[in-house]
């Protein structure tokens, strides 16, 4: 495949968009259908929120989506769970994800930009084995990343959880294509001019340049991180060292002997998704992904 | 990796020092070798052997690990939960990926056919679960489930009508695939919604003005062109859908349909940390991750491989 129409890629705040589009007849259709999707997908995240004001009692009694008053008993109790161990996890899962989103984007940047902009011998195998890598399923990984960690006594450590996350070969496949639209390659020629060295131009030049794109790689990232279940799942036997994910899973399982926890377990719910969806609202116009970036148009 | 700096100035055809890209590529390829290669070589190793207890398996010397040539991979296709797990991730891939990226594309072509005035609210608002971790939206989900807390019975129960448990019994699939479609709709969405964009207004103003309807506009002209958004939309939900694991370990709590081996990435992780076989667990896990690999691969080869360029560079 010979094509070379890789234009600039989304991510890169893309234009206003056209103003035809925004400025036509509107369609009931559309409308409703829409309006569907956004009931669906706000469904269970309104029903959270109402949930988590109800006392133990009320949560299986009154109907769903009547709202009370106990939130912040509620808080309270979680907050008192074992000392705080959620506030914990909380902290624990920013840890992961933000210094395994920032180790992988800087990672992943470094390798897209050498793949992009260098000719050196094994080039082509080294992108090939990446992409290969963009295809290669988690549970393969899993059990022998385990056991191998185990070898070297790093399992049950947050090194266990956030060295895997530092690599992303679909990361560097995206920096590869950002670094091929975003930089010239005249720009390095006149930073090699002035006396830059490559490590100095990186620095200066190429990652300043690349830097929308390497927002959306980390958000990437960070939420792949975030959300992940089975990596610390199988990595950690310390409930001092969970994530969220793995917290709850944990506090739901108790819940089925002690069903005064799931009330917990549902504030827990609802706390854990204010960081991230905070996170979307405040960023919005990084998320303008396009996988088949680069790719042949048809 | 600090051997550019000492490598003499040889230029390479750029005019840059030839060690830069590989001091470059290191950290990504130590990583990848470390925590992608290795792991799948040594999966692909301990597939391949198992423990020999000699004597009455007491003592250091009593448990030896020896090659066991085929018989993890016999062991693991024989095995009676195997077979029915692939089956029912077989159904679960066949209800997931097409229901989830038919909604997405939907979504998104009326997304941007920009008839409507509710476009940014919907837009974020089915976007947003993509920010609810797999396992927090299944708990959510799975309370919504329980007849005693989900609106559906209140509403059923007032028509005369019991509604029935979704945690059992073949619902469970269906309780669980709409846990993925909900999670995965929004993300995918984004995804086609901005190659929708990026198409030049111009290519479908001529056909408006021809008097050609949204319709065919959406399905001559914007569908084929964001193909390869699709294909790559496609493949990432099938991986991701073969390995389902955290909807199903999270609902497990509440239902008992929903066994220790329920999806095939289930089966591996009982072997190897409930059983401690790591080698059957491993033999398990190779089989799974080539049929998906397979799969993915030979799709893409199908397709004519047009999502992923190589050469443009």
């Amino acid at each position: 495949m010979s094509v070379s129409t890789a234009r600039p890629v989304a991510p890169v705040t893309a234009a206003p968009p056209p103003t035809v589009r925004g400025k036509r007849r509107s369609s009931p259709l559309a409308t409703v259908l829409l309006l569907l999707g956004a009931v669906y997908a706000l469904f269970p995240v309104v029903w959270v929120l109402i949930a988590a004001s109800k006392s133990s009692g009320e949560l299986f009694s009154t109907f769903t989506l009547a709202p009370s008053t106990h939130l912040l008993d509620n808080i309270g109790d979680l907050s008192a769970y074992r000392d705080g161990l959620y506030w914990r996890w909380m902290a624990n899962t920013a840890l992961y994800a933000g210094v395994g989103g920032a180790a992988s984007t800087v990672v992943s940047a470094m390798a897209g930009f050498a793949l992009a902009k260098y000719d050196f011998p094994g080039k082509r195998f080294v992108f090939n084995v990446i992409l290969a890598g963009v295809l290669v399923p988690g549970v393969i990984l899993a059990i022998p990343q385990y056991l191998l960690l185990a070898k070297v006594g790093l399992t049950n450590t947050y090194w266990s959880v956030l060295l895997p996350s530092m690599i992303t070969p679909y990361g560097i496949y995206l920096c590869r294509i950002f670094a091929a639209a975003a930089v010239p390659t005249e720009v390095l020629e006149a930073a090699r001019i002035d006396g830059a060295g490559d490590w100095r131009t990186l620095a200066r030049v190429v990652l300043p340049m690349m830097r929308a794109g390497l927002v959306t790689v980390f958000l990437f990232q960070f939420v792949a991180i975030w959300n992940n279940f089975m990596l610390p799942y199988i990595m950690l036997g310390d409930d001092h060292l969970y994530p969220l994910t793995v917290g709850l899973n944990g506090l739901l399982n108790q819940g089925a002997s002690q069903p005064a926890m799931y009330i917990t377990v549902v504030t827990g719910a609802l706390i854990s998704i204010i960081p991230l969806v905070a996170l979307f609202l405040g960023l919005q116009r990084y998320w303008r992904v396009d996988l088949g970036a680069g790719a042949v148009k048809a | 990796m600090t051997v550019s700096t000492r490598t003499p100035r040889t230029a390479s055809r750029r005019g840059r020092r030839a060690g830069a890209p590989y001091s470059f590529l290191a950290p990504a390829l130590i990583l990848f070798t470390l925590f992608m290669a290795a792991p799948i070589a040594y999966a692909g190793y301990l597939s391949l052997r198992r423990v020999k207890i000699s004597g009455l398996g007491l003592g250091a010397g009593a448990r030896t690990e020896v090659w066991a040539g085929l018989s993890n991979y016999a062991r693991s296709l024989s095995d009676p939960d195997f077979l029915p797990s692939v089956y029912r991730v077989g159904l679960y891939g066949l209800i997931v990926v097409p229901a989830m990226l038919g909604l997405a594309l939907l979504m998104a072509l009326l997304l941007d056919a920009g008839r409507t005035r509710v476009g940014t609210f919907s837009r974020t608002s089915i976007f947003l679960p993509y920010a609810v971790p797999a396992v927090v939206g299944s708990l959510l989900w799975g309370f919504l489930y329980l007849p005693r807390v989900s609106p559906v019975t209140d509403v059923l129960g007032k028509l005369g009508v019991t509604a029935p448990d979704v945690l059992t019994g073949n619902w469970t699939l269906w309780a669980v695939a709409n846990i993925a479609v909900w999670g995965g709709t929004g993300f995918n969405m984004i995804v086609i919604y901005t190659s929708l964009r990026a198409i030049p207004t111009d290519l479908f103003e001529a056909a408006r003005l021809d008097g050609a309807s949204d319709k065919q506009i959406a399905f001559r002209i914007k569908i084929p062109i964001v193909t390869p958004s699709l294909i790559m939309t496609f493949v990432f939900s099938l991986i991701a859908t073969l390995q389902v694991f955290a909807e199903p370990m999270t609902l497990k709590p509440l239902s008992n349909t929903i066994s220790s081996t329920w999806t095939p990435l289930m089966k591996v992780y009982r072997d190897a940390f409930v059983r401690n076989d790591v080698y059957s667990a491993a033999a398990t896990s190779v089989v799974i991750a080539v049929a998906t690999f397979a799969v993915s691969f030979g799709f893409l080869k199908l397709v004519g491989n047009r999502a992923f360029n190589q050469e443009d560079a």
